[in-house]
């Protein structure tokens, strides 16, 4: 049986040329690029090279680009870190209710720690409205974290207004990024955004790194104190192979969006997202149809229960993913397709099936061929399906 | 996702008595479709035993699993048999349920006593029971000597 990776919103794998670059300094390499010797001095070209890299995918200056644990700890640092600094300044904080749990959960941290905090809704497509956003700004904001692209659904965020109506204001704009670097193309010198997170594993890069951009003369707080590795602000030995990974999974994103591989990965999602549409009854596409993450297709699917779906399709060969209460573990189903303005019973329904850059026109075709029946198959169960 | 066991995998993927049933002798539907699972089991009595069972669930794996295991345990069973069936039995014979599912066996505890009531009322004259959706999802996680992960 064909196995059908569709889950790379979760994380993709590390491509071979990224693997090799890592893989001397896990054993030849070791040096700690904190030393003076030259053991030292060879790993800390090898950062400053990947540091270099990174920046280059933004069209950021290295001096930008500050190396973390992952995606979550860059929200983290970018959030908390402007928080603490800008204190003294203001105390409110303005997010959007679709946030990742890292963004959205570190805000709310926040409130219990005195700050202010505003949770915009988003409309039925998932964007946050330009006008709500500017009418939730207040004298003492400090700060704004809306994402650049959503995890569950694909919308892409009116950044650009957005971060214009902040640089108006006089306040902070931070975006998540981490679905949307190395995928689209992203130029902060063009885009206004001061803060932006990255994680090398949404790009064929290692898990365990992330990077947040910090545009030169924003200052942030740390949160981990130490030996003042990262410019002071993220100490603790460098992971120097997961950075040097990440430098090497930025050339291949970078190569990758100026090779028009990004509209080849749009083109097989219109087909998959047209396909789903066309072949299966009571089926809505989730997020917005056109501003959306080039390899993103997410769905609900009425009348059964995505923990089934999903169940079925990996018998069958093919990873997906869902917001549904039981793949999630908690009572409620996906809160991102709630805010959207879902009933219950249909974000129990979501299906996301999220493209890579190895998926071929005939993975699709596979899919379309056996999610139909699937579907149906559950439908056959359900006590709802006659009531439609 | 849970980690279901290979019975619970392969009841899940293979159900018995799927389906709804012409002219039942009673009806019992029980879930919220707010919580994500809803059970509506069909019988057909005879001499007070059930000759015949059908369930329709809308719901995650165990939901199906526990629907198609607890039918067939009841199917051939006089209406007093069918009423001991609990929700443990039927985790048991599904060889344990990850414990975040054990309200799924519950809730096939209920379809059949639900199904079991209506058949009552209509023997005795009374409207058919009407569907009980609860307003509260039974999604807790059992506290002690519920666990039945292997």
């Amino acid at each position: 049986m064909r196995r059908i990776y569709m889950d790379h919103s979760a994380t993709t794998c590390v491509d071979p040329s990224v693997l090799q670059k890592m893989l001397p300094f896990f054993s030849e390499k070791y040096g700690n690029p904190n030393s003076v010797h030259a053991w030292g001095r060879e790993v800390r070209t090898a950062i400053d090279e990947a540091r270099a890299s990174v920046a280059r995918l933004l069209n950021a200056e290295p001096r930008e680009i500050l190396f973390t644990g992952g995606g979550s700890e860059a929200d983290n640092l970018a959030i908390k870190g402007v928080a603490e600094s800008l204190s003294g300044k203001g105390r409110h904080v303005i997010t959007s209710a679709i946030e990742h749990h890292a963004v959205l959960d570190t805000v709310k941290w926040l409130g219990k720690a005195g700050f202010d905090v505003t949770v915009l809704p988003v409309d039925s497509e998932g964007r946050v409205r330009v006008e709500d956003f500017r009418a939730a700004i207040r004298p003492d904001t400090i700060l704004a974290t809306v994402m650049y692209a959503n995890n569950e659904v694909g919308t892409v965020q009116p950044i650009r207004e957005l971060g214009e109506i902040c640089r108006e204001k006089g306040i902070l704009f931070h975006t998540d990024a981490v679905q949307a670097a190395g995928h689209l193309p992203l130029d902060v010198r063009d885009l206004p955004v001061d803060l932006l997170t990255m994680a090398a594993h949404k790009m064929y890069g290692p898990k365990g790194v992330g990077a947040l951009y910090v545009r030169k003369g924003v200052r942030i707080a740390p949160l981990v104190h130490g030996g003042g590795q990262e410019f002071g602000l993220r100490s603790g030995t460098e992971n120097t192979a997961g950075i040097v990974g990440f430098g090497a999974a930025a050339e291949l994103a970078a190569r990758r969006i100026a090779n028009g591989e990004i509209d080849k990965e749009r083109r097989l999602r219109d087909r998959l997202i047209d396909g789903v549409l066309s072949r299966i009854e009571d089926v809505l596409l989730t997020g917005h149809r056109t501003e959306r993450l080039p390899f993103h297709a997410s769905f609900c699917i009425r009348y059964i229960e995505g923990e089934a779906m999903l169940l079925r399709l990996d018998f069958a060969g093919i990873g997906a993913s869902s917001g549904s209460a039981c793949t999630s573990g908690s009572l409620e189903p996906s809160y991102v397709l709630l805010a959207m303005g879902l009933d219950h019973a249909t974000a129990h329904g979501s299906l996301r099936l999220t493209l890579g850059k190895d998926t071929t026109e005939e993975d699709i075709d596979t899919i379309l061929e056996t999610l139909p029946p699937i579907v149906g198959n559950l439908r056959a169960m359900s006590p709802f399906k006659k009531n439609a | 996702m849970s980690m279901y066991n290979e019975k619970v995998i392969q009841a899940f993927m293979s159900p018995k008595n799927v389906g709804a049933m012409e002219n039942p002798d009673g009806v019992g539907e029980v879930g919220n479709p707010r919580c994500g699972d809803v059970m509506k089991i069909y019988l057909r009595v005879r001499d007070d035993r059930i000759e015949d069972i059908r369930f329709e669930t809308f719901g995650c794996a165990a939901a199906i699993a526990t629907s198609s295991t607890a039918t067939e345990m009841v199917k051939g069973r006089t209406i007093e048999e069918a009423l001991k069936l609990t929700n443990r039995d039927v985790a048991e014979a599904l060889g344990g349920l990850p414990p975040e599912k054990i309200h799924c066996s519950l809730l096939a505890e209920e379809g059949i006593r639900a199904a079991i009531e209506d058949y009552r009322r209509r023997r005795q004259g009374l409207p058919p029971l009407p569907p009980r959706h609860d307003a509260v999802c039974h999604h807790e996680i059992p506290e002690t000597g519920e666990e039945t992960r292997e």
